[in-house]
């Protein structure tokens, strides 16, 4: 394959992950049924996840597979079915008139901005700031994250495990049946 | 030694003390998981903690003994650090000593209750040492969460879990407004380290720049929640009825010293020119939390509910401290607050001896006549009392704690903290009011008919308060010791490394 079809594939594929995106998205706010919903969540948290691959940001496409898609929507699976929220006829929502006309007034503003942003003389181009092309010349793609992380901020990084335990064991502690007396 | 904290294993060795608290309550927890709950293994696990903060406690001193220093980093290696450090380490023993016999009798079996209260010292210990927004809001943290447990530790009182829950709630909130004005500051300044914070306010001249001031009074408001200043105290009250005794206790001494420490820490290296912008809020500040927390504190019929209202009193009076921001300020700071933990874990542990199981019998009404059945509490009561009030001689500590506090802001260039002198002596005056009371009561009513004589007091809560009431006394009579004590150990500026790399 030539380095002609490069851009076709690219387009192809844009197009490919957009729209199963989109259509995800779509059936995730559609659909009655509260696990259905959320696993419609994971389809479009994968498509988004392809689409930062493609734009060379591979990092955080898989942290958004293991953050999003992984540890995020099985909390929200574990919350729906340890409160039993499976059956759809108990369940009341938003989707009244009023929640109806705001959201269609939040999804024009939000379209309204990205009008805005594309017709705006500014250079829609990020710069990436010095430090972070040395830093990536030479430690590759997680260099940038991975260098500060466990250099300048090694203490708060370290710290920051012994809060999680804290807050585990002190969440095992409140969880726990009560001892028998 | 000093310490380039820019190494790991320098860093590493510049938080021995931190960091051997740490392991020692992941091994404990790791313990108190062995066996199911119960009485003797709570009690193992409590005897273990103390042995393991005694172990702390004598590594901190030897850390102190070396004089070590550091260079600018993200922690401070200085005389401030381990002096906090002790307290938290003093409060932590008092909790968890009072903990053991209280928690068999109200049949809380959690072994891990005495491990989070190692955690909770631990992120203390963090606080005081953290030179970085970064680490502070890390440490605050781990002793929050830590103490939102603790304060739910008794399952079986519905008021122990509405307590928690509030705390947590406002906890919660209060931490959005710090991490918010932590962000702000970053955004104004570039930097979450506080001696470049510091530096970059002078150079590129930002005292009056409106996101930094906005940033630094939205961190007074999530301090001032943290100690429970007026008028963020809403929550305190209830959440210290409703916690456990001794958990009470360390949050009225430990959670309300380490947020001073941090915010004090804070304070002079960051924030020292912005005193125009900051001070007059601290003043209001502390002039409302003197006024509002004694006048309702005189209506208090519940013992501890009483306690807490002092609590956020004492509040005030530190702030007082703490607006005169000068070095005698800190000094007068951390001898204040080493009497008023004294005093507070003695006052607490006579509160622990009163009650009975179901913390019942904790109205002041229960305290009359305690002189004929109980005089070693009654007189043990009566003396940290009189510490919390600043009476002289019989007060020990507390006067002098006062004392040095009024000295400090005197003392000051700002004119504005004369007024602030005059309300707080007003304000000792009004809490006369109701520590006399309970002196009274004790000494001067008679044993109501058919009282029930409170049960007997056990060992370590007579340690506690023993050691309290001698500890009071005695800085009392040496109160040039303690304060050379506190002189010495002030927040000292990092030392610039001298064989610095060149650019």
């Amino acid at each position: 394959m030539g380095n002609e079809f490069l851009p076709l594939l690219y387009s192809f594929h844009f197009y490919l992950f957009g729209l199963i995106s989109i259509a995800a998205a779509i059936a995730f706010v559609t659909r009655k049924s509260p696990v259905a919903a959320a696993m419609w969540l994971v389809v479009t948290m994968f498509a988004l996840a392809a689409l930062y691959v493609m734009m060379d940001a591979q990092f955080i496409g898989v942290m958004q597979v293991l953050v999003y898609a992984g540890a995020i929507m099985v909390v929200f699976l574990f919350v729906v079915m340890l409160l039993n929220l499976g059956h759809p006829s108990e369940l009341s929502d938003i989707r009244g008139k009023w929640g109806r006309i705001i959201a269609g007034f939040l999804g024009l503003a939000l379209l309204a901005e990205i009008m805005t942003l594309t017709r705006s003389p500014l250079e829609l181009k990020l710069v990436v700031p010095a430090i972070a092309v040395s830093v990536n010349s030479t430690g590759g793609i997680i260099g940038g994250v991975a260098g500060p992380l466990f250099r300048e901020y090694l203490l708060a990084f370290e710290l920051t495990s012994i809060l999680l335990l804290v807050a585990i064991a002190g969440a095992v502690v409140l969880g726990r049946k009560r001892s028998a007396n | 030694m000093n310490f380039d904290l820019s190494v790991p294993t320098q860093l590493m060795q510049a938080l021995t003390p931190d960091v051997f608290l740490m392991v020692g309550a992941m091994a404990l927890m790791l313990v108190s998981a062995l066996r199911p709950d119960s009485d003797e293994h709570q009690r193992l696990v409590g005897y273990c903690s103390i042995g393991v903060l005694l172990a702390t406690l004598g590594i901190v001193i030897w850390f102190g003994s070396r004089g070590f220093t550091s260079g600018p980093g993200v922690i401070a290696v200085d005389g401030y650090r381990l002096a906090a450090d002790m307290l938290f380490i003093l409060a932590a023993l008092g909790a968890i000593a009072l903990g053991i016999e209280y928690n068999g009798r109200e049949g809380i079996w959690n072994a891990e209750s005495h491990v989070l209260v190692l955690f909770a010292t631990s992120g203390m210990m963090i606080m005081a040492a953290a030179r970085d927004l970064m680490i502070v809001f890390i440490g605050i943290e781990i002793m929050s969460i830590a103490v939102y447990v603790l304060a739910g530790m008794n399952r079986r009182s519905p008021r122990s879990a509405e307590g928690a829950l509030k705390y947590f709630l406002l906890g919660a909130f209060s931490t959005g407004f710090l991490l918010y004005g932590i962000a702000l500051v970053y955004g104004s300044t570039g930097s979450t380290n506080f001696t470049t914070i510091g530096h970059n306010i002078v150079q590129y001249k930002l005292a009056h720049q409106g996101m930094l001031l906005m940033g630094v009074g939205l961190l007074l408001v999530g301090f001032a929640f943290k100690v429970a200043a007026v008028p963020f105290h809403m929550w305190a009250p209830d959440v210290y009825e409703g916690a456990p005794t001794p958990i009470t206790a360390y949050m009225a001494a430990a959670v309300k010293a380490a947020a001073f420490a941090t915010f004090l820490r804070l304070w002079r290296e960051s924030f020292d020119l912005l005193d125009f912008a900051w001070l007059m809020p601290v003043w209001w500040i502390a002039a409302a939390t003197m006024i509002y927390g004694n006048l309702v504190a005189l209506a208090q019929r519940n013992v501890k509910r009483l306690l807490a209202y002092s609590s956020i009193v004492h509040s005030g009076y530190l702030l007082v401290a703490i607006a005169a921001g000068t070095n005698s300020g800190s000094a007068a700071f951390l001898f204040y607050l080493l009497a008023y933990t004294l005093a507070t874990f003695g006052a607490f542990a006579v509160v622990c001896a009163m009650s009975r199981p179901g913390d019942r019998d904790l109205e002041i009404t229960d305290y009359e006549g305690l002189w004929r059945v109980r005089p070693g509490l009654a007189i043990g009561m009566a003396i940290c009392m009189l510490a919390l009030l600043g009476f002289p001689v019989f007060g020990g500590a507390g006067f002098w704690a006062k004392v040095y506090v009024l000295a400090a802001a005197e003392a000051t260039p700002f004119r504005q903290l004369m007024p602030l002198t005059v309300l707080l002596v007003l304000a000792s005056v009004i809490s006369a009011g109701y520590y006399l009371q309970i002196v009274r009561v004790m000494f001067m009513k008679p044993r109501p008919e058919g009282a029930q004589v409170p049960a007997a007091t056990g060992a370590l809560t007579r340690l506690v308060l023993a050691i309290s009431v001698a500890l009071v006394i005695l800085v009392g009579l040496i109160p040039a010791r303690a304060v050379g004590w506190a002189r010495n150990n002030q927040p000292t500026a990092p030392v610039t490394l001298s064989t610095a790399k060149a650019p």
